[in-house]
């Protein structure tokens, strides 16, 4: 020890002399790890309030989504195998992509319960890889947003430039590949107005497509992909463009295509004059027309609602199953007979 | 198995174990000095003296450190995927991978960088001192250090360094002695002497070396710190070098004006420089398993990766078919080299880079930077600790590595030096007995039959007055004298003497029947011994500079008893002695002839000197049975009370000396003393056998004086720590030199004994087995102990096995020489199987080999971690050999602190060490992975099973939100104006629940809560949304497709809310069940110490 070479001093000298060089670490509550703390502990009793708990909130958010759900009112129309003449039925693609045939088909679909406005018109893709990540990088949203920048056509490739070498705005594979049906509604002699604005986001419409940005050698290429632009509306105009840009997350999806904003009522009859253009038979994609309205949790899915309820009801029984594993076989707590040294007595 | 060979091969400092490597190495080196004859070419080529301790040049810095740092396999995949992610496989920007990977490795480059410029610019210093060196011809001129050479002769003044490896050739003092402080080498404090030869120390003066002209033949460089052999060849005569001799580089000359040195060993030959390699990188268990998981993780990603990309080339290739295209939107007869149909194969492979980068995070960067933040944090937590802190020693503890902190949560066996690390090692001289009588009453901490036996040294000094009651005085350090106490009271608080019997002080012991042997008794300890006096510079009084506190304690029970050591010379050793015929103090001198130094083959130490009356004596003290075996049959008049006192004491846990002397007749002496000379003059390796043998030639005859009695007392909590230590599931062996009676007494007191426990007892210390041994059949004598120790062993075995079921528990206590057979390769495992079951072992007798050994054997043989913890020289063997090794910074030496990973100043404090900060350190590293101390000894946080646990619960936790968020948010519309999700607002939904979960499952796992982690779990969810906005606010060329979705999609969108609770609520609850059901149902040890209500703070 120190002392041992001290040499001869008075111990209370040497004391003090150790108190001033003292290696004695600094206190705080970090270094001594003291900081005040609290120790949640997993005791029946709290683990069973934390299951009812659970239960308590998740039961009444399942049963309020699932009747909202069930308010929804859907209607789903699959019509790409019925809007198919019957003697090309084999040959679909051959059939889609001939310009010469007329592509004008006519549904009636009828209205299950009444349906309050606005109903949304959607139409959905199924099969249809817009999270492609060659897809999904095809575009260059300096382009869209801004007119001087309509040359940067970067990761647009392969639909960049038209033949002459002049950019193609918009360009790229997602904006060529365009969703082109179209559907007109009547109920009986009335026809039903769609309202295509507002379809899309506002930050859409007002920070991503320019509206000074207009469309340029869009679709002159020898290969058509989807459906073309009015070359007279600014992007921010073209609504169906900035929807369908909006890329999908999962290969079926559906895309707003307007707001019919009529009631309708029960038992009508609503005829659907549409126009099958669009090419989904190549991957065997399917088409649907969706009517729908809408809660105030989005449209119809009974999924939440189901969930909240099966975890709401799984953590009531887990709740029961604690208290009677609890009260039939009562355990003290910390009981420290079940430590292994207590057990054996050797300390293993 | 690999590890523990490695292991031995790599140790590197001295201890008995190097014997072998040294006489491996050869005696080739030649120094010539002052040798005009001789031509600088003929000189034998020896490195300079400068040093470089750097570990990179200015030159092979970059490609040394960098070479350094991809050797680590998750930075080398990084580099790679950095590489690779510059082309247009990457999915995302190059810089988003290369930023980190800078970061990490350009940190720790720099961390190198600094450290090894330290290092340079202590080199420069050091290289640049100065010293005085002979410049051949009159005059000494002074240097740098970097430019001595081997074969120069130097000057080092006093409290200077040693340039490098000397002899010495003469020192101002005129009997050739210097005192050397050797702290930088062993961090001892006290004063060693070094001593010239007889023939050099006329060379006294700066001229006198004009005629001095030698040849030194020795050893080549090696790293033995106390051994040295060499012959000196001056004028046609041969004379033998020893350690004496040697003064070693970084050591320091004290109290001696100057010396003249012959410098032997240069630059990094010398012996301090080839000590000065790495220690032993001793890597620890979750390192090594973390270079597993890494490799489990990137089979997993190429797994994931490879049937991605085979799904991704065969849907790639279908593409086209027949020249019609499939999905037409992407364009397949446009497509690059990546999409490419016709090429799906190569695209594949791609894909399958890509796919490698994308889940690169798999692969956790950041996860060895992070380990290292979090053990240099554990360090400093540990050096920090004030309840780690010794007010006394003013110590706190140390973590000399950061390697192995987690390791301590996980320790199995704790192998323990008893002497200085159980007790105090603060020696008092208690007990005698002189000529069968018994001297010396005082009680003694460790007395057998009370249960409580726990008085333990408390540093302070009473000053109470003197009573029996308080007789038992408390102690500090080695000063003899406490100068504030005036010579009357001086008496009571000495140090290192508690021996109270009327019969003996103040001079009483005249009027014993037995005067001539107290005489003599206490002559031989006043004489025997290698303390040196030093004379206080305020006082008279004298200081001794003591090796052992043992040998300190005899000298001073001497003075006390009338015979006042005081001065040492090469020659002489004098002391203030009382003649009881005159009646008054005389000043005695007793030429020193030879002095026999211990060594751990005798265990004993002699002194033979000429009194002034020409008599030849030989003062011997040793172990009792290294006395009693070689005592004159004349000599054994007290033999049997003697034997009878030296059991009483050491079962009253004392340790005790057999004290002896002889008297030489001129011719014996003589023949013996040519005998001797020529061993000491051996230039071979097995120089120190031929001394032990020449020595046992002379050390026999003894007539036996007496014994005596040194009390160790046991340190501060010790007791309540093994016993916390025992509830924790860890075994302590004790490992001691000390008497079997004494290690079993010292057992019950510290609570490694209990009441009920059943003792083994291995020994060959039986009547049929002493007989044996008397016969002196060497060969018959092995067998027997052999075959006895194997039988006892068996036995053993089998009475431990059956009763397992009562479970009882078993104490083994084995003695040193039953040991050296148990360890013997056929019994190694008999006797590993038998010790794992018994819930102490004491190994007594021991020796520091048998110590190293006894900790490999459970190293190996358990595959458990084992800490060694001792404190002094003959514990470093085992405190390297072991997994962890803890140095007790006490009262001898640092030599155990240097080659420890951890140093604390007292035993007590190894419990929090182990439970406290060990387990926390485990606890804590092994909670990196995103994926109570019973359980760490088990290794249970970081076993391969949990590890799979907690693999599949993220797997698990990964499907629920993927699917739930997928199937709440599908196709319908999103929000109540009719807008369904796209890829933005799903992505954002998904992530929102990953980061809850995270953080939350992160909640549920700890289970203690400070303002910390409260910030940074609550921070981080806080931090997410915050992101998400500030993030969403930046203009659409930055934000992309993160712009404003918050903001405009999910903000005020109760089913974005209700998805993200539902998802996390039910990716928490497979988890929450779990551990609610194994805490309440199958509870784990901590589980049920952490509900236990007056638990404080663990």
């Amino acid at each position: 020890m120190n002392n041992s070479y001290a040499g001869p001093s008075s111990a209370s000298a040497d004391a003090s002399a150790t108190r001033r060089n003292s290696k004695r670490p600094k206190y705080s509550k970090f270094t001594q790890q003291e900081l005040p703390a609290c120790k949640p502990i997993l005791t029946p009793q709290w683990v069973i309030s934390v299951f009812t708990l659970i239960g308590l909130i998740f039961v009444p958010i399942g049963v309020a989504s699932l009747f909202a759900s069930n308010n929804v009112v859907e209607i789903v129309d699959r019509y790409d195998t019925e809007c198919i003449p019957k003697n090309m039925t084999d040959n679909k693609i051959a059939y889609i992509q001939n310009q010469a045939i007329n592509k004008t088909c006519i549904r009636k679909v009828r209205v299950p319960k009444d349906m309050d406005q606005p109903i949304y018109v959607y139409y959905q893709l199924d099969n249809f890889y817009q999270n492609h990540r060659r897809y999904v990088k095809s575009r260059n949203d300096a382009q869209l947003r801004d007119e001087k920048k309509a040359n940067e056509t970067s990761g647009c490739d392969p639909e960049k430039t038209a033949a002459n070498g002049s950019p193609i705005v918009p360009c790229g594979l997602i904006a060529w590949s365009l969703f082109n049906d179209t559907y007109t509604f009547t109920r009986g002699n009335q026809s039903l107005t769609v309202n295509k604005t507002n379809i899309s986001w506002k930050s859409d419409r007002d920070h991503k497509f320019g509206s000074n940005v207009f469309p340029k050698n869009f679709q002159n290429g020898t290969l058509v992909g989807g459906g073309s632009l009015d070359l007279n509306k600014s992007l921010s105009e073209q609504e169906d463009l900035i929807v369908w840009m909006r890329t999908a997350a999962l290969p079926t999806f559906r895309k707003l295509y307007g707001k019919i904003e009529v009631d309708l009522k029960k038992n009508d009859i609503i005829t659907v004059v549409l126009k099958n253009n669009y090419n989904t038979y190549s991957f065997s994609g399917k088409k649907k027309l969706v009517l729908s309205t809408t809660s105030w949790l989005g449209g119809k899915n009974d999924f939440l609602g189901i969930g909240y309820l099966t975890v709401g009801g799984l953590c009531f029984f887990l709740a029961a199953a604690f208290t009677v594993v609890y009260f039939v076989k009562p355990r003290k707590l910390g009981d420290t007979s079940y430590l292994s040294w207590n057990r054996t007595g050797t300390g293993r | 198995m690999f590890g523990c060979l490695r292991r031995r091969w790599s140790r590197r400092r001295s201890g008995s174990l190097d014997r072998q490597k040294a006489s491996g190495a050869g005696y080739s080196r030649v120094v010539h000095c002052n040798d005009p004859e001789i031509q600088e070419d003929d000189r034998p080529l020896y490195p300079l003296n400068a040093v470089s301790t750097t570990k990179y040049t200015i030159a092979n810095f970059l490609p040394k450190s960098l070479f350094e740092q991809f050797r680590r396999v998750a930075n080398l995949f990084f580099l790679v995927v950095a590489c690779v992610s510059f082309s247009p496989l990457a999915p995302y920007r190059a810089v988003s991978i290369l930023l980190p990977l800078v970061v990490v490795v350009g940190a720790t480059m720099a961390k190198e960088a600094v450290e090894d410029w330290r290092r340079k610019k202590q080199d420069i210093e050091v290289n640049n001192r100065k010293v005085m060196v002979y410049d051949g011809s009159h005059a000494f001129y002074q240097t740098e250090w970097k430019r001595l050479r081997v074969g120069d002769i130097v000057k080092v003044e006093k409290d200077q360094f040693f340039p490098a490896d000397l002899v010495l050739l003469s020192s101002s003092h005129d009997d050739g002695i210097c005192y050397v402080e050797t702290m930088n080498l062993d961090g001892e404090t006290n004063l060693k002497t070094k001593q010239c030869l007889q023939v050099t120390t006329m060379l006294c003066s700066d001229h006198s070396f004009q005629k001095f002209k030698a040849l030194i033949k020795c050893e080549d460089p090696n790293e033995n710190l106390y051994s040295f052999v060499g012959t000196m060849y001056h004028e046609g005569t041969q004379y033998p070098l020893s350690p004496q001799q040697i003064l070693l580089r970084d050591s320091k000359l004290r109290n001696t004006q100057h010396i003249y040195g012959l410098v032997i060993f240069t630059g990094h030959d010398t012996k301090v420089m080839q000590n000065a390699m790495d220690p032993p990188s001793k890597r620890s268990k979750i390192e090594k398993r973390m270079d597993k998981i890494i490799y489990i993780l990137f089979t997993s990603l190429v797994l994931l990766s490879s049937t991605g990309s085979i799904f991704f080339g065969i849907q790639t290739k279908q593409d086209i078919s027949d020249g019609k295209f499939k999905r037409w939107y992407l364009r397949p007869d446009k497509s690059s080299v990546l999409f490419d149909p016709k090429g799906a194969s190569l695209a594949a492979f791609c894909h399958f880079l890509t796919g490698l980068m994308l889940f690169g995070c798999f692969i956790p960067i950041s996860l060895y930077i992070s380990i290292e933040i979090v053990k240099v944090l554990q360090s400093t937590f540990i050096n920090n600790d004030q309840e780690m802190y010794c007010e006394e020693s003013d110590k706190p503890a140390q973590a000399r590595t950061s390697n192995l902190n987690e390791e301590l949560g996980q320790v199995n066996t704790i192998l323990s030096d008893k002497t200085g690390t159980l007790t105090c090692n603060l020696m008092q001289f208690v007990k005698c007995s002189i000529a069968g009588v018994a001297f010396g009453s005082g009680l003694t901490a460790v007395e057998p039959g009370l249960g409580g036996l726990k008085q333990y040294c408390t540093f302070e000094i009473e000053d109470l007055p003197h009573s029996p009651a308080v007789s038992r005085k408390t102690v500090k350090g080695f000063e003899i004298e406490d100068p504030s106490h005036s010579p009357a009271v001086s008496r009571k608080t000495v140090k290192g003497f508690n021996l109270r019997d009327d019969r003996l002080m103040d001079g009483h012991w005249v009027n014993e029947p037995n005067s001539d042997f107290i005489q003599k008794f206490f002559r031989t300890l006043a004489i025997c011994h290698t303390v040196v006096p030093v004379i206080g510079n305020k006082s008279s009084e004298i200081y001794y500079e003591a090796e052992s506190p043992d040998e300190a304690a005899f000298v001073v029970a001497a003075r006390e008893l009338g015979f006042e050591f005081y001065e040492r010379t090469q020659t002489s050793i004098s002391l203030h002695e009382f003649d009881p015929k005159i009646g008054r103090d005389v000043d005695r001198s007793y030429t020193l002839l030879n002095m026999l130094h211990f060594s751990s083959a005798r265990k004993r130490m002699s002194v033979i000197v000429r009194d002034e009356e020409e008599q030849l004596l030989l003062f011997c003290k040793g172990a009792d049975s290294a006395i009693f075996e070689n005592l004159a049959d004349d000599g054994r008049l007290f033999e049997l009370e003697t034997k009878r006192h030296i059991d009483e004491y050491s079962e009253a846990g004392l340790r005790t000396l057999a004290v002896a002397y002889r008297k030489l007749s001129e011719e014996e002496y003589k023949t013996w003393h040519a005998e001797f000379l020529m061993a000491s003059n051996a230039v071979t390796a097995d120089r120190d056998e031929m001394l032990d043998a020449a020595a046992e030639k002379i050390e026999k005859d003894f007539i036996l004086l007496g014994a005596t009695a040194v009390e160790d007392k046991l340190q501060k909590g010790v007791p309540e720590c093994i016993n916390k230590l025992a509830q924790a599931g860890i075994k302590i062996w004790v490992l001691t030199g000390d008497k079997l009676e004494t290690a079993v007494k010292i057992g019950f007191a510290c609570d490694l004994l209990r009441k009920g426990m059943r003792q083994i007892v291995v020994t060959l210390d039986t009547p049929d087995m002493n007989a044996l041994e008397k016969q002196g059949r060497r060969e018959a004598f092995e067998k027997a102990s052999y075959e006895s120790i194997a039988r006892q062993l068996n036995e053993a075995h089998s009475q431990v096995t059956v009763s397992k079921e009562i479970s009882i528990p078993f104490a083994l206590i084995i003695d040193g020489k039953s040991l050296g057979f148990a360890l013997s390769r056929n019994l190694e495992n008999l006797f590993l199987d038998l010790a794992i079951r018994c819930a102490s072992v004491i190994c007594c007798r021991t020796s520091p080999k048998q110590k190293a050994m006894v900790t490999r054997l459970v190293k190996c043989g358990t595959r458990k971690t084992t800490l060694a913890i001792g404190d002094g020289a003959n514990d470093v063997g085992m405190l390297q050999e072991a997994d962890i090794g803890v140095g007790i910074s006490g009262v001898e030496g640092m030599q155990a602190v240097m080659s420890s990973d951890f140093a604390i100043a007292q035993f007590r404090f190894l419990e929090r060490l182990l439970l406290v900060h060990g387990h926390w350190c485990y606890r804590r590293i092994a909670a990196m992975f995103p994926l109570l101390h019973q359980d760490g000894v088990q290794n249970v946080f970081f076993s391969w099973t949990r590890i799979i646990r907690w693999m599949l619960n993220g797997i698990c936790s990964s499907i629920i939100i993927y699917f739930l968020s997928t199937s709440s948010i599908l196709i319908q519309a999103f929000r109540h104006d009719g807008k369904p999700a796209g890829l933005a607002e799903l992505g954002v939904t998904m992530y929102t629940c990953v980061i809850c979960t995270v953080n939350l499952q992160m909640a549920l796992y700890l289970s203690y809560f400070t303002w910390i982690q409260h910030l940074f779990i609550w921070g981080s969810i806080l931090f997410w949304f915050i992101f998400l906005v500030i993030y969403g606010f930046f203009p659409p060329a930055i934000s992309t497709t993160a712009y404003l979705v918050f903001i405009e999609t999910c903000f005020q969108n109760p089913f974005y809310w209700l998805t993200a609770l539902f998802t996390v609520i039910s990716a928490l609850l497979p988890y929450f069940v779990y551990s609610t059901l194994q805490a309440n149902i199958f509870p784990k040890y901590h589980d049920i110490v952490k509900r236990m209500p007056s638990t404080s703070s663990p």
